[in-house]
């Protein structure tokens, strides 16, 4: 019902808006990019962020709505919070309520948010709209700017952890999609994991969604009868299939968020977003009127080499030896230091050549990754 | 256990998500109430199951509730169509969308907590059949109480006075007014009842499968309880070969990636769809089966 109350609200907002933009549209506006110290959300006071999920999913939507609290209480700024957002035109009217209450600047969070979020920002130039996880092709408007991490990282170190307990050599993996941020986490788990076990193999199981419990739990018992005895994922929520491996005494290895308290005998570690930094980053170069043209007016991406990659490493559990923890932390180390792990030589499990042997891959080329690396099946 | 047998074990236990709401609407229908709701029936109970298991601590009192949640959304809907005589797929819907949003609200609180879930139950001398026990006697106990609810709705509806005044109400309400019945009762009472079967439903999801709680969790899968009805033709075995299909389908999805057997994933997402489809299309023919009439009536007559 109320969402019903929304919709109309949102019309007559809309209209005038629209009635708004016809009539500025006549008029001779400065650009905005010329005068950096009046960008419209300097000194911004009111932060909004908005997310596909829920504050608990002990996921990715979890991991954005930690960092969230942690903005409000370090800056001293009015946060304003919407979850559950389905990634449609309500997104839309989220962002207009947003923006009537008071907020300057606005993280769209969820990748499905892409298309609004940019439609958004061109039609409200004075609100700084950040999108999370997608790229813009075009050129970008004063007022909008991507970011994400340089996942595959972490999630190599995670690979790792799982190629040091697999007695079976089989690790299993649930996955959504195979949109290339995918590939490259498959891709990159499993070389991690045969730098511990060349013999490694990862089975991956395809759900086509991003949090349909029925289907991971179909997946995860699927891979374990497969004989996986890690599991791991690139799904939002994350408690079915941890729980999956926890009836069935298998290991996992987690993604967006430290879930160790769920199955704590079972936990080898994970990848976590540390979202914070990156948000407290952003917001303060737009409050110091200095966002236009900064490197978060563009597609940024956070990685280990240039030390603010907002995905890290988990706590590790206990099933994970001090011998390893050595080893993976002496990697992550070296990825610190500007190494990869798509170093080649790095073949397609179809036989062809990915990454040529002595090169290393450039952070676009990896961006277009199409397929699974020999040891993936799937 | 090889994969065939994986897709097929995995594939009861799903089905049975499906299979309790589908039951529940075939008595509705054959009462001649359609509940596009069963979505909403089914978040109702799978959150009222999780919320119950997770507190007490017992999944058992969880099912209870899941029972409670579902027939609270039902008793919403007989009210409005029988009572009120509001549309029924506008109320159906409404209803749907209404459990969805108050479940996302009061369930934000539960989700990613964790709850002891049903047992799986190995039936003595049963499970140890070769190939058959595994797959229909190594699940929990909703999944056995299911075996024995698809004969005895059949046997309700078609031997016994309750099952023949219900029926009767679905094609001809004046009928049994005449009789000395009152329709509007029985109507009430089968939507309920249908309700809290979905209810249950839900409560096999929440606690009794994946032992989670998430917003939304049920993902249209309601809506297939109430399409596997129509192409079942209001018949209580099809309906359950109808939801074991769906199931095993989506099973069989997951066991031929996990086996690495190279099928299209888009293909693979309609496959439960198409099977399910093409196999109640084909069976439903035989047996001349039909839609009660007052149910033709009111969907006819709504729009």
């Amino acid at each position: 019902m109320k969402r019903k109350l929304n919709h109309w609200s949102r019309r007559l907002r809309l209209t005038s808006l629209a009635v708004l933009a016809v009539a500025l549209s006549g008029l001779p506006i400065a650009s905005v990019a010329s005068g950096a110290t009046t960008e419209p959300w300097a000194k911004a006071t009111t932060v909004g962020f908005i997310t596909v999920g829920a504050n608990t999913d002990e996921g990715y939507n979890e991991a954005v709505y930690s960092a969230s609290l942690k903005v409000a209480s370090d800056l001293h700024v009015k946060v304003l919070r919407a979850a559950n957002v389905p990634e449609t035109q309500q997104v839309t009217t989220v962002m207009q309520q947003m923006v009537d209450d008071g907020a300057k600047i606005i993280f769209a969070t969820s990748y499905g948010y892409q298309s609004y979020a940019y439609a958004f920002a061109k039609s409200h130039p004075k609100i700084l709209v950040l999108h999370q996880g997608g790229t813009y092709t075009s050129k970008f408007p004063a007022n909008l700017g991507t970011y994400f991490g340089e996942a595959y990282d972490p999630v190599s170190l995670g690979g790792m952890a799982a190629g040091s307990v697999t007695k079976t050599n089989k690790l299993g993996f649930v996955y959504a999609f195979p949109i290339p941020q995918t590939v490259d986490n498959v891709d990159a788990f499993e070389l991690g994991a045969q730098k511990i076990d060349p013999k490694a193999v990862t089975y991956t199981v395809a759900t086509s969604e991003w949090c349909d419990p029925l289907k991971q739990k179909s997946a995860a018992t699927a891979l374990i009868s497969e004989g996986a005895d890690v599991l791991t994922q690139h799904q939002d929520c994350q408690s079915t299939v941890i729980e999956a491996a926890k009836a069935a005494k298998v290991y996992v290895v987690g993604y967006h968020y430290d879930a160790q308290s769920l199955d704590p005998s079972g936990w080898l570690t994970g990848s976590e977003w540390n979202w914070a930094p990156l948000y407290e980053s952003i917001i303060k170069t737009a409050q110091a009127g200095k966002f236009t043209g900064s490197k978060y007016n563009a597609n940024f991406i956070g990685t280990f080499a240039s030390g603010d990659n907002p995905l890290q490493l988990a706590p590790f559990g206990h099933a994970v030896t001090s011998a390893v923890k050595t080893k993976i932390l002496a990697a992550e180390a070296k990825l610190k230091a500007g190494g990869s792990i798509f170093t080649g030589p790095i073949y397609c499990n179809n036989g062809k050549l990915l990454v040529p042997a002595g090169k290393v891959a450039t952070p676009a080329a990896i961006n277009q990754f199409t397929c699974f690396v020999k040891g993936v099946v799937g | 256990m090889n994969g065939f047998e994986q897709a097929l074990t995995t594939g009861i236990e799903g089905g049975t998500i499906i299979l309790y709401p589908a039951l529940g609407e075939l008595i509705g229908e054959r009462a001649g109430v359609v509940n596009l709701g069963m979505e909403g029936c089914m978040l109702a109970g799978a959150l009222s199951a999780f919320a119950v298991g997770a507190i007490t601590g017992s999944a058992w009192l969880g099912v209870l509730a899941g029972i409670g949640g579902g027939a609270v959304v039902g008793l919403a809907h007989a009210w409005l169509v029988v009572k009120r005589h509001a549309d029924q797929l506008a109320s159906g819907l409404v209803l749907w969308f209404l459990a969805l949003g108050l479940t996302s609200v009061l369930g934000a609180n539960y989700v990613s907590q964790t709850v002891t879930p049903l047992p799986v139950i190995n039936v003595t001398g049963l499970s140890a059949i070769p190939w058959i026990g595994p797959i229909f006697f190594e699940h929990d106990s909703l999944v056995y109480i299911s075996y024995f609810l698809v004969p005895l709705i059949g046997w309700a509806l078609y031997r016994t006075r309750i099952g023949l005044v219900l029926r009767a109400t679905g094609e001809r309400p004046e009928v049994v007014s005449v009789a000395g019945r009152r329709p509007e009762l029985v109507q009430m009472g089968a939507v309920v009842l249908g309700a809290a079967l979905a209810g249950i439903g839900g409560a096999q999801l929440s606690v009794g499968y994946v032992d989670n709680w998430f917003d939304d969790m049920t993902n249209g899968y309601g809506f297939i309880a109430v399409a596997v009805v129509l192409f079942a033709a209001w018949r209580p075995w099809l309906v359950m070969i109808g939801a074991y299909l769906f199931g095993v389908a989506l099973a069989a999805a997951g066991v031929l990636q996990a086996h690495g057997i190279e099928v299209n994933q888009y293909v693979l997402d309609a496959l439960p769809y198409f099977v399910t489809l093409v196999a109640l299309v084909a069976l439903g023919r035989s047996g001349g089966s039909r839609a009660p009439e007052g149910l033709t009536k009111a969907l006819t007559n709504s729009s």
